[in-house]
């Protein structure tokens, strides 16, 4: 029954790893606009082609 | 050239999509409506950039037409710069600029990549939602003045306003919050996983030690949600009972303390597994209720004053007239400025050079433009619609006669709008009646078994925690905001909703809410007109740009312009003349064709003259609202219903049989007439919906219980209010209010639910039997089963008040 202390250990761990990963994500400002990233994505990328600097 | 031309098939603009009307100009194989349009095709042609129009929407509405290049000099003024942009170091600057055309995907498209327009822009993001463009551009390369006119040119002129001076600081989205709730989210997952022994009854065969173990864990991980996620509760609960106030947050801070108190008691000591699961979860659902109840509309401000009409600077004439861009609160009295074509008059002064046409639709509801000549006085406010004019400021901007009705008490008094008045009402019995149980269930058993009282007594104060009745009002009014904000009548908060159910007196504004502006109607009286003089009329009247000829042209949209006018000539406020072969067209006042030689009686209005000879005369009227009578009867149901109105009585006719009387119908009402009118309804004792529309409401929208504004386009410049209503819904009104009163009662069917569960809660918790999974599961129930109810009651009132079948 010991290694329940272990799994509990890993998933604790785990879990708070992901709260870490929220925290970055709305520190990194990706919850300040949640809708502009859903159009942007789908543009067409020619700058590589077209840019002219 | 004989005749009229060929009428066109429709033609739809290739930039904006818009009907050309018969003016479309022909360039590289495609229309467009006006030179504007046909401009930023060229530029993104030139650059490259057609992949704008292949994108699925086209910028409809993105229209150039009657665009009027704006003056961006004080851009150049290093302290303009200064206090809008965010960074500088000399090299690399930030900006972020609100611009009110954004609207489609296009948009951000081409928003974008504004570094192929301008290479001193090094990046550019768009925030749709907020209509912000955020700019990174290098020093010296371009300036901030080239990208706001290159942005103005693409038809995305930003809103530079005095209240951009205020906030220098970016408003960012609350980030705190969200922390919050992960915190929450996170300790309630996790206290249930480490809970589990407990819910399946573990106690008897799992080694003690893991389970007390289970249970240290479970504080530790729970002292966060206590001491961070549920601060704000503490603290409104704290701040509330100082002033005397038993707010909901009172008892919900009462059973969040005793949940963790008791919890902690029953770890440490080895007597139970604790609440904690309960506490993480009722914290996890009330922030939740928070965040869905803030259904923000970010392109809507509620909040705006005058700083956000005005424009933030002015051009002041030196003694050597050399021009001098310099910002509004710079102003003193005794400065002369420059006002040019369609610029707004920033301070009341006097008119010293020039010939005033003033605009004042927005500020009185007066549809005519005012004429003013040399020694005038001009009010602030107004908009100047003919040549340049000078001005001396006799008064200081914020002392104008127009915004010193923002000193008024109405502005000064912060009103509290985000307490719910129901929720507060419900918890002053509400927290008696749990504390009058709790302690009786206390005497009851304290005199038997005094671990049992204490146990008794915390579980009253746990169980009884109000999170439905919390919930209810999140969740209810959250989704009936979504609903009516889905519709384009958006409210700025659940408190709005409360308090529009007791309303008793409903007071309108009659331009620009009843009527709608610039749109007016014209009727004929005379001689009927053959299509030929159609046409004449429609060319004449087109070259001038008074309002009385903007509605004419706008009346007789289809007809096609005669395009065979010589000799045009416009007499300000007299009338304007053309000639057509040998026949002279004149439309103009009586005075005007007397001074013409023409022998004019027994007409009014405005005449039209063909030849020597009087045809008939036009009459401009207001053009009402689309289920403008639909309304006025429903709200004359509701209460009593005013009419308030800076115009004259000239309509006074055609109103009085719908408001019932003179009595109701008060005309000539300066801004402090309304605010006054406004606070005797109130001191009267009764409740006042005010509807109106421009900066001379503002006061009265203030004043009143709710003020609702009616406005064309939602981003459009509104005065402060609780509500924001789309124009074209108006017709829909009385249904939006009919579902936001119904509302009500779901919330108080809520109550009721939350009742049973209480009481079911309560048997356990007197006898002191409450169990932690009893709590953990009836806690938890009972707050989904208020959330799904107000989901589920509020969409299907809404359906069944066609609120949503309405849909134009």
């Amino acid at each position: 029954m010991y290694v329940i202390f272990l799994l509990i250990g890993i998933s604790l761990i785990v879990a708070i790893g992901f709260l870490g990963a929220f925290f970055w994500a709305v520190r990194s400002g990706q919850y300040d606009d949640d809708y502009t990233p859903s159009v942007r994505i789908l543009f067409e990328d020619k700058q590589t082609k077209n840019d002219k600097s | 050239m004989t005749g009229i031309p060929e009428a066109s098939s429709k033609n739809y603009c290739y930039h904006c999509g818009e009907d050309c009307e018969g003016n479309e100009l022909h360039f590289d194989d495609k229309v467009f409506c006006c030179t504007g349009c046909q401009t930023v095709y060229e530029i993104l042609k030139g650059n490259d950039m057609c992949t704008f129009y292949d994108l699925d929407e086209v910028a409809v509405g993105l229209t150039q037409k009657g665009k009027t290049g704006k003056f961006y000099a004080f851009l150049d003024e290093p302290e303009v710069v200064q206090k809008l942009v965010e960074f500088t170091d000399g090299e690399r600057t930030r900006v972020n600029l609100h611009l009110p055309g954004v609207h489609c995907s296009s948009c951000i498209w081409l928003l974008e990549n504004l570094h192929r327009l301008d290479e001193g822009v090094l990046q550019s993001k768009v925030n749709f939602l907020q209509k912000e463009l955020d700019i990174t551009f290098r020093e010296g390369t371009t300036t901030l003045r080239k990208i706001v006119e290159l942005l103005d040119r693409l038809g995305y002129a930003p809103a530079i306003q005095l209240d951009s001076l205020d906030r220098p600081e970016k408003k960012v989205v609350d980030r705190k919050f969200l922390y919050k709730l992960g915190i929450a989210g996170f300790a309630f997952g996790n206290v249930m996983l480490l809970s589990f022994p407990e819910y399946l009854g573990l106690d008897e065969t799992v080694d003690h030690a893991y389970y007390y173990w289970f249970g240290y864990l479970n504080i530790l991980i729970s002292l966060p949600v206590l001491l961070y996620s549920a601060r704000d509760y503490v603290v409104s609960a704290w701040e509330g009972l100082k002033l005397g106030q038993l707010n909901l947050d009172v008892p919900i801070t009462l059973g969040i303390v005793t949940l963790f108190g008791r919890s902690v008691y029953d770890i440490l000591s080895e007597t139970g597994a604790g609440y904690l699961d309960s506490l993480t979860g009722l914290v996890f659902f009330l922030l939740t209720g928070k965040w869905f109840q803030q259904a923000t509309y970010f392109n809507i401000s509620f909040d705006r004053d005058y700083k956000s009409y005005f424009p933030i600077a002015a051009t002041r004439l030196g003694k050597q007239d050399e021009e001098q861009a310099v910002t509004l609160d710079k102003l003193e009295v005794g400065d002369r400025i420059l006002v040019r074509s369609n610029e707004l008059i920033p301070a009341d002064g006097t008119l010293v050079g020039g010939k005033g046409s003033i605009d004042y639709s927005f500020v009185s509801g007066e549809a005519v433009p005012v004429d003013r000549k040399v020694g005038d006085y001009i009010y602030a406010g107004g908009r100047q619609m003919g040549e340049t004019i000078q001005l001396v400021i006799t008064r200081r901007v914020s002392q104008s006669y127009l915004t010193q009705l923002w000193n008024d008490e109405a502005f000064t008094k912060r009103r509290e709008l985000q307490a719910s008045g129901l929720a507060d009402r419900v918890s002053k019995y509400f927290t008696l009646v749990i504390l009058g149980i709790a302690v009786a269930a206390l005497m009851y058993w304290g005199s038997k078994d005094i671990d049992k009282a204490i146990n008794a007594f915390t579980s009253v104060l746990i169980i009884a925690c109000p999170c439905a009745v919390a919930l209810s009002i999140p969740f209810t009014f959250g989704n009936v905001l979504r609903l009516l904000g889905n519709q384009q009548f958006f409210l700025k908060n659940t408190a709005v909703i409360e308090a529009l159910a007791k309303i008793d007196t409903i007071v309108f504004d009659k331009t620009g809410t009843l009527t709608i502006s610039g749109n007016t109607g014209v009727i004929y009286s005379g001689e009927d007109l053959s299509e030929l003089e159609k046409s004449y009329v429609a060319a004449l009247a087109g070259m001038s740009n008074h309002p009385v000829s903007r509605a004419l042209s706008s009346w007789l949209t289809g007809v096609t312009k005669y395009s065979g006018l010589e000799d045009f000539g416009e007499f300000a406020g007299k009338g304007i003349r053309a000639r057509v072969g040998d026949q002279v067209l004149r439309i103009g006042s009586v005075a005007f064709f007397r001074e013409e030689g023409l022998a004019v009686s027994g007409v009014e209005g405005t005449l039209l003259g063909i030849g020597d000879e009087v045809k008939g005369s036009f009459q401009v009227i207001n053009a009402y609202r689309v289920g403008l009578e639909e309304v006025v009867r429903y709200f004359r149901d509701k209460g009593e219903l005013y009419l308030l109105s800076g115009d004259n009585d000239g309509e006074a006719e055609r109103l009085r049989p719908l408001f019932g009387g003179d009595r109701f119908l008060k005309f000539n009402q300066s801004p402090v007439d309304k605010l006054e009118f406004v606070k005797q309804l109130q001191e009267d004792g009764r409740q006042v919906l005010m509807i109106g529309d421009g900066l001379n409401d503002a006061g009265a929208l203030q004043q009143s219980a709710v003020g609702l504004v009616v406005t064309e386009d939602a981003n459009n410049f509104t005065p402060a209010s609780d509500g924001v209503l789309k124009a074209d819904r108006f017709r829909l009104l009385p249904a939006f209010l009919e579902f936001s009163r119904k509302s009500i009662f779901l919330v108080y069917w809520a109550y009721g639910l939350a009742f049973i569960y209480n009481m079911i809660g309560l048997s356990y918790a007197v006898q002191g039997e409450l169990s932690p999974v009893i709590a953990a599961i009836l806690m938890p129930l009972s707050s989904v089963t208020i959330v799904v109810f107000g989901l589920l009651s509020s969409t299907a009132l809404a359906r069944r008040s066609e609120i949503d079948k309405s849909h134009p």
